[in-house]
């Protein structure tokens, strides 16, 4: 092998590493809610006309998750958060743009093509009382995707793999002939993440898997997920609203608002320096245990409709910093000296000073 | 100077088919005029059922069956139903968790208001019309005129939560027991929600009983704090010493728990377990088994709610008085 060949190989080798375990490409999904015939018949101006109602969820999203790492994309309820998590699984096609899974496509894949895709990706929910089968002992609950994705697979191997699965979690696996109902909302959490876990995934995608629960099974499920993760080098997708569990678990953050990325930065970066005009409001207005009301920062009005975006930057009416330029341009991501990307015109220009 | 809520020894049983449980225990409590006191504990922990037992509206099977409520001066916990109707929604009044369901759907927000002012007071309808438009401008509603004629579902989360204050302050409530009321709600939302009690609070000198599982709001936002554990009051006092210096071991856990307050990335502080059903409450201290200070006593001994420090009370053995 000659020595210019090797170079080349290496490279590959870097490049393949250097590659990030999932790509979000320009991801838009809108979902048509006009209903039937006769519903989208509308009146305007003096005529009947036929139209289409749709909810725009997420827009022209750009996102890429590298390996071992735990991202959070955060926002406010109806944002598009869990429904960009839903499309990373492939549980909705997008309407445009790619996801790529260690430089692969899949959002264009058959099911059948999508198999050992699904293998790697994993989902927690949020609700563990909504998403365990009331009917299927954990035994079945678990061992249906082994049996699934490796049809040879004995029974003796099925059942080992199900006691260390559960021992990992913290469920005594002696409890596998009981169901559902039988366990408590954190014990079912945590059969819930057995199952995300069984078949040895390398990314998990976590919407909201504490938001259902308690203070201090709350702690107990966020050491599980982090000392899991550490222990399987896994890679986190993490969809969630509390802004304190955010801080805690994240390498790095995604704030999202009506469909759109506002800014992406590390965990660190981001609480310590928002820049975006939401990110700032939206961190301000956390209570913080043990310290007296700090003035927050108000919003104007209420978040739109994702069926009318705005135009120009979607904030820009609730932005004090809105000017012609932001009612009228689509402000995109842009890279700042500290690291962090932030798609705002007033950031830009240095509008936005304190 | 009497207090203007005292509740003193208060349990409240559910008669089950297989024998009665006990929902609440020696609850003592007193608020005064213009004081917010939080009432924190986990699901189950007997919060919520302490805001029914106040204005009596406690669901079969459930009933006070020892203690009494006493409020401005009376009795509240033996009136009848008639004369409890008159204080219930007029001197107390509750807002309840969820928005979405708090309001019915199919009346507009003006009848609502009206209905319930004429409930109260001998009043002519233009006039509860003109009392639900001051209170509406009150809680920050842009355009109430309109805002009158609408239904429940034109309007969004914040705004139906905004209105539902807006409906507890008709009667202008000398208490107000506001349970959960945020958690259905974003955090911008949340901090307007809790901004607006606390600012009407001290406008108009109204009491407030904060019910919340939220750790950080009730520090933020209120003057006394009220920890429960498994229908027991554990622990008491003001609320920034409180949380500055917990004494109890489940009061100490719940605050070390919360993300935010240790370093990002490092293990949380973690209570092992998980609160008892009321049905199989562990003899002695309810939270030994959970306990990293347990010794034999409290197996054995139920701890009694003691003063340790000048206005602190604590039912725990291990904690030394003053």
């Amino acid at each position: 092998m000659s020595y210019g060949k090797r170079k080349v190989v290496t490279k590959e080798i870097l490049k393949k590493m250097a590659t990030p375990i999932l790509k979000i490409d320009n991801i838009v999904k809108h979902f048509d809610i006009s209903g039937g015939f006769l519903e989208s018949i509308k009146f305007r101006n003096g005529r009947f006309k036929l139209e289409k109602t749709t909810v725009k969820a997420v827009n022209n999203v750009d996102l890429s998750i590298n390996k071992g790492e735990t991202l959070s994309v955060v926002g406010e309820s109806g944002c598009g958060k869990s429904t960009l998590a839903r499309l990373v699984l492939g549980i909705h096609t997008p309407n445009s743009g790619k996801i790529s899974y260690r430089g692969t496509r899949i959002d264009n894949l058959s099911h059948r093509q999508m198999l050992p895709f699904r293998k790697k990706m994993q989902m927690i929910f949020q609700d563990p009382y909504a998403s365990l089968n009331p009917r299927k002992t954990v035994q079945r609950t678990l061992e249906e995707p082994l049996r699934f994705h490796n049809p040879s697979m004995a029974t003796e191997q099925i059942n080992e793999k199900i006691s260390q699965v559960m021992e990992q979690v913290g469920v005594d696996p002696a409890w596998t002939k009981r169901f559902p109902h039988e366990f408590s909302g954190g014990q079912r959490q945590r059969i819930s993440i057995a199952r995300g876990l069984i078949l040895d995934p390398e990314l998990i995608v976590a919407d909201e898997p504490v938001s259902a629960l308690d203070v201090s099974i709350q702690a107990q499920i966020l050491n599980l997920l982090m000392e899991t993760g550490k222990q399987r080098n896994l890679t986190y997708l993490f969809i969630t609203h509390d802004l304190s569990v955010v801080r805690h678990i994240s390498t790095r953050v995604a704030v999202m608002y009506l469909g759109t990325l506002c800014e992406v930065a590390t965990a660190e970066t981001l609480f310590t320096q928002p820049r975006h005009p939401y990110t700032r409001a939206l961190l301000s207005a956390i209570p913080r245990v043990g310290e007296t009301r700090a003035k927050h920062i108000k919003l104007k009005g209420e978040v739109p409709t994702p069926v009318h975006l705005p135009t120009g930057c979607v904030f820009h009416e609730r932005c004090v910093y809105a000017d012609k330029r932001c009612i009228a341009e689509v402000p995109l991501l842009n890279t700042l000296e500290s690291g962090a990307h932030v798609a705002c015109h007033a950031v830009e220009e240095n509008r936005a000073m304190d | 100077m009497a207090h203007l809520l005292e509740i003193h020894d208060l349990d409240v049983q559910f008669a089950l088919r297989n024998g009665s449980i006990t929902a609440l225990k020696d609850i003592n409590l007193t608020l005064e005029k213009g004081e917010k006191l939080g009432l924190v504990g986990e699901s189950g922990a007997g919060k919520s059922v302490t805001g029914f037992a106040i204005i009596n509206l406690i669901s079969k099977p459930g009933y006070i069956s020892k203690g009494r409520i006493t409020f401005d001066g009376e009795e509240i916990s033996a009136l009848s139903d008639e004369k409890m109707r008159r204080i219930r929604g007029d001197k107390i009044t509750m807002i309840f968790q969820d928005p979405m369901m708090t309001l019915n759907p199919v009346f507009k927000i003006g009848t609502q208001m009206i209905e319930t002012l004429q409930a109260h007071r001998k009043i002519s309808k233009s006039d509860a019309r003109k009392i639900a438009l001051d209170k509406l401008r009150k809680v920050q509603i842009p355009s109430p005129e309109q805002r009158l004629q609408q239904y429940p579902h034109e309007l969004s989360g914040g705004m139906r939560q905004r209105i539902i204050i807006a409906i507890a302050l008709l009667t202008d409530p000398s208490l107000i027991i506001a349970d959960e009321p945020t958690t259905a709600l974003d955090v911008t939302i949340q901090a307007e929600i809790m901004d607006l009690l606390q600012e009407l609070c001290e406008s108009d000198n109204m009491s407030l009983i904060l019910i919340t599982h939220d750790l950080a709001v009730v520090s933020q936002v209120t003057e006394k704090i009220v920890v429960m554990y498994a229908g027991k009051i554990i622990e008491s006092g003001l609320t920034h010493e409180v949380i500055a210096n917990p004494q109890h071991p489940y009061t100490t856990g719940l605050i070390k728990s919360i993300p935010g307050i240790i370093k990002p990335g490092e293990k949380l502080e973690q209570i092992p377990g998980m609160m008892p059903t009321l049905t199989k409450i562990p003899p002695g201290c309810a939270f030994n088994p959970r306990c990293n200070l347990r010794e034999d006593i409290c197996v054995k001994v139920t701890p009694e709610l003691e003063e340790k420090a000048a206005g602190r009370l604590v039912a725990c053995h291990m904690v030394k008085g003053k």
